[in-house]
């Protein structure tokens, strides 16, 4: 159960909680396997997709997932909106709640923006970082774990054993933080891989193993997730190019076919083919990337049913 | 408290309503339990062993209404059961939910919601071993193994062998 | 308002003498074990006469962002806060970099007559850092300017940092240098540390205020001209200017109340109240601050009060303005911090938030109790706890971080130049705008 009422960070789920919403998915799944494709679980209730940044992947993530428990849902996109008029979050989140919102899922360029939201005192609505600047992104460590436990049955209960490499732009993944804090809560191993100065100051604190050399990792990892490198940061300098880029971190055919027999290959999405990972590698078999995409939906409608569950915002009628 | 049914009563009960299934259904040929997790599942394997006694095993799955029930916001999340439909299906079956206490009526309702997006049974029929009485929606239950005229504060508690070690039904305040 | 000839009878100074202190037409007019004397009178048992504070580091905004702070409002939460004068700085809009503006700024002081107010002037032209502001003329301007500064920006320009340094040696001025590396500050939110890591929120090294602290203090002493640092924040920035008084080198630094007490773990919830700039830092740098401020190697403390309107915090944290109040907490924070913990006696608190913040200034009528000089003055009750509540704030704005924190020690009586400008910890003759 996720006790806050809120899904803003890792943190807030204890590993029981962890995996109570990757079972609740699983069950899901079985639920939604066949002829069911709609379960009416949040009929007549409004979810609001307030998105500040481009994400339409993510976006439409929770909007199927939303819609597969027959809620309402709304889609805010600043674009175009009066937030680019300089409106506020706190006004543009408020007006969303006078329209009946009861649950917020929300991306922000701005780490934190989501706590923001949930602790405020601005609106009472439960709300779902759905990624905010460089901090968070929770459900997509959720789908990650996911995926990543039903490639390992052996490893249902506990993740101890499996080793996993998160490769690339660490500094302002809000991916690789969550993952890195859930993965290693299930009981995983998890190694950084980057060149240094794509690795966090203060990262030594963090229960993970940080590596410059991704060739030295490569053949002991089960799983292996490839981070999207935006082309911004090159120009600031933090590799001198593209090419020497790939050459170090890409994942190529030759480090695919130095991985374990049964190690898979994960992106968050969207990929740079060619720069982080090469066109072969994320089409071949140990690729599990569109995998990722289907549990998104599934991990998604687990943590609108846990929370919303039971937590309705009292209203001045009666419930129905 | 006091103990409404205890182990030998329960077995006589559900051995009536394997008779009565039987009877209703003219046979076994195209009958399939459904039990509503957690103890209608129990309880529909209970019946589906007499039946096998009495005539030939017929498929026995679990349905889980957790998704269905329209009152989500008023008690926390419950986690999810497994919904295990017999290979078969549900088409043109004589389907009996089996659950164990029939109070408002809103599981069975979830339930019927649920069986909707599944597949269209024959005839869907309703077993529980008690009905207590309160209906708040128009259900009925076709095979009932007692009924408990009962206050809306007493709650009914039935323990099952399987799950609570023995088998017996307590009405407390 | 007229001077309030009064005597104080039987009050402590700081290092501990009990007197009886007359004043009469502005002016400390006799201090003695007793004065008989037919004025009225002020009990001045357990309380204790100190010189009125004197903060080198105060954003008034007026001109141009009146919403959150004025001249006038500025100078009553001076008041309350136990300050008789207060320096603004030039960030204001249009900038305090032309004679014009600081005159105004004085103006707007002396019309307000509640505390001295002392304009600080801007170093370069708009606070672009492109071109040196006509420093001469404001020195030279009724406002009497001595302290410049680009606050808020920081002078990273060497070459013009020099010049600056060289330049206001002909009217004895002093630059004061807010010291941080643009460029790798481009974008910082916080601290960089395990806690920005965590936060993702973008990190602040304590190299980027380092390397300029040392780069100036080499600067000014190779031109030997005045050099003042202004909120110093970490460990590092300490001990590089401990080593250049150790080496009799001419600079100046001063810590703020609130990077004495609070530490870069507050930014976990992500409250922009706690956004400041410079960051907070970690309790190493907090206790070498402390440390610092006690042995002298920090000569001042300065509020940096930096007043914003509500919906400048009610946000998400990168959108928030950086800064936060503290002219009404700072006696208590620094009373709290360094005396009730014995790190610093009364006399050194007088030195480091009275006395050496004039004499960096050149403000004469402040920082001592002497018959004859002004009687800018206040009576504080050393050990009484208080609460601070941001809704009772004189300043215009309510972004203190120090909410409903619990401190001792209190101001109850503010004089300025004689006029019983706070009595009992209420402001006499408020006005109204």
């Amino acid at each position: 159960m996720i006790t806050s009422g809120h899904l803003l960070s890792i943190n807030d789920l204890t590993r029981d909680g962890a995996f109570e919403v990757l079972d609740t998915a699983r069950e899901l799944s079985r639920i939604t396997d066949g002829a069911i494709k709609k379960l009416p679980t949040l009929r007549g209730r409004t979810v609001v997709n307030l998105f500040f940044e481009d994400s339409t992947r993510t976006r439409l993530s929770f909007e199927a997932a939303a819609k597969r428990l027959s809620a309402d849902v709304i889609n805010f996109s600043a674009k175009g909106s009066s937030v680019s008029k300089g409106e506020s979050l706190k006004d543009t989140a408020q007006t969303l709640e006078a329209m009946g919102a009861e649950l917020v899922i929300v991306r922000h360029g701005s780490s934190g923006a989501a706590a923001r939201l949930a602790q405020s005192g601005w609106i009472k609505s439960h709300v779902v970082n759905a990624g905010d600047g460089m901090h968070e992104h929770p459900t997509q460590a959720l789908l990650d774990a996911y995926t990543i436990r039903e490639h390992f049955p052996e490893h249902d209960r506990d993740f101890t054993g499996l080793r996993i490499g998160i490769v690339g732009d660490i500094l302002h993944s809000r991916v690789a933080r969550s993952n890195a804090l859930l993965l290693t809560s299930l009981g995983a191993q998890v190694v950084l891989i980057a060149p240094p100065t794509l690795i966090p100051i203060g990262v030594s604190s963090w229960p993970v193993e940080i590596s410059y050399d991704l060739d030295a990792e490569i053949e002991s990892l089960d799983a292996i997730m490839m981070l999207r490198v935006q082309s911004e940061r090159m120009n600031d300098a933090f590799f001198p190019s593209e090419r020497e880029y790939a050459r170090g971190y890409g994942l190529g055919a030759e480090r695919v076919n130095a991985m374990k027999e049964r190690a898979i290959i994960m992106h968050p999405g969207p990929m740079n083919r060619g720069l982080e990972i090469s066109a072969s590698s994320a089409d071949s078999e140990r690729s599990v990337i569109l995998e990722q995409v289907s549990n998104g939906v599934l991990v998604r409608m687990a943590v609108l049913y846990l929370l919303m569950g039971g937590t309705a915002i009292p209203t001045e009628g009666v419930l129905v | 408290m006091s103990v409404v049914l205890d182990q030998s009563e329960i077995d006589r009960s559900l051995k009536r309503i394997a008779h009565e299934i039987i009877e209703r259904n003219h046979g076994l040929d195209s009958v399939i339990l459904l039990g509503i997790p957690t103890r209608g599942v129990t309880l529909a394997q209970r019946i589906g062993s007499f039946l096998a006694q009495i005539d030939t095993q017929v498929p026995v799955g679990s349905l889980d209404i957790t998704m269905y029930r329209d009152d989500l916001r008023l008690r926390p999340p419950r986690p999810l059961v497994p919904t295990q439909i017999p290979a078969e299906g549900l088409e043109g079956k004589n389907l009996v939910l089996v659950d164990d206490v029939l109070f408002s009526g809103r599981t069975i309702r979830a339930a019927l919601d649920a069986i909707g997006e599944l597949g269209r049974p024959k005839t869907v029929q309703l077993a529980v071993l008690i009905d207590r009485g309160h209906r708040e929606l128009p259900i009925r239950a076709d095979y009932v193994g007692k009924n408990i005229p009962t206050n809306a504060r007493e709650s009914v508690r039935v323990q099952l062998r399987e799950i609570d070690s023995l088998d017996q039904v307590e009405v407390t305040l | 308002m007229s001077s309030s000839d009064i005597v104080l009878k039987e009050v402590r100074l700081a290092d501990s003498e009990v007197v009886d202190v007359e004043i009469r037409g502005g002016i400390i007019s006799a201090i003695s074990t007793k004065i008989t004397s037919d004025l009225p009178t002020l009990d001045g048992r357990g309380v204790l006469l100190l010189p009125g504070l004197v903060d080198l580091h105060t954003h008034l905004r007026e001109p141009g962002k009146e919403s959150s702070e004025t001249v006038l409002s500025g100078s009553q939460a001076a008041v309350k806060g136990g300050y008789t004068a207060v320096s603004a700085m030039a960030n204001t809009t249009p900038v305090a970099d032309t004679a014009g503006v600081v005159e105004q700024v004085a103006r707007l002081g002396a019309k307000a007559g509640l505390c001295d107010v002392f304009p600080i002037g801007a170093v370069t032209v708009g606070l672009l850092g492109e071109q040196l502001a006509e420093l001469s003329a404001m020195a030279d301007s009724a406002a009497g300017v001595r302290i410049f500064s680009d606050d808020g920006r920081c002078v990273s320009d060497p070459l013009l940092m020099r010049r600056a340094l060289e330049y206001v040696k002909s009217f004895n001025g002093v630059i004061a240098q807010h010291a941080q590396d643009p460029i790798l500050t481009a974008g910082a939110q916080m601290n960089e540390g395990a806690v920005s890591s965590r936060l993702g929120l973008q990190g602040w090294p304590a190299i980027a205020e380092e390397s300029i602290i040392a780069r100036d203090i080499l600067l000014a002493n190779y031109v030997q001209s005045r050099l003042h640092i202004c909120h110093l924040t970490t460990k590092g920035g300490v001990e590089i200017v401990r080593w250049a008084k150790s080496q009799g080198m001419a600079v100046t630094a001063e810590v703020t109340p609130h990077h004495l007490l609070l530490t870069e773990d507050l930014a976990e919830g992500y409250d922009p109240i706690y956004k400041v700039n410079p960051p907070l830092r970690t309790q190493e740098d907090v206790e070498a601050l402390r440390e610092g401020l006690a042995d002298g190697t920090i000569d001042i403390v300065a509020t940096d009060h930096a007043p914003h309107p509500a919906e400048d915090k009610d946000c998400e944290w990168n959108s928030a303005a950086f800064g936060m109040t503290g002219l009404e907490t700072a006696f208590s924070v620094v009373n709290t911090v360094m005396v009730q913990s014995g790190k610093m006696d009364w006399e050194t608190l007088v030195e480091r938030m009275s006395a050496k913040p004039a004499e960096i200034g050149g403000y004469k009528d402040h920082g001592r109790i002497a018959v004859g000089s002004l009687a800018n003055l206040i009576l504080v009750d050393p050990t009484k706890q208080w609460k601070v509540d941001r809704s009772k704030m004189l300043s215009r704005s309510y972004n203190t971080p120090f909410h409903d924190l619990t401190f001792t020690g209190e101001v109850l009586h503010t004089f300025y130049r004689g006029v019983h400008v706070m009595r009992d910890g209420q402001l006499t003759g408020l006005k109204h705008e």
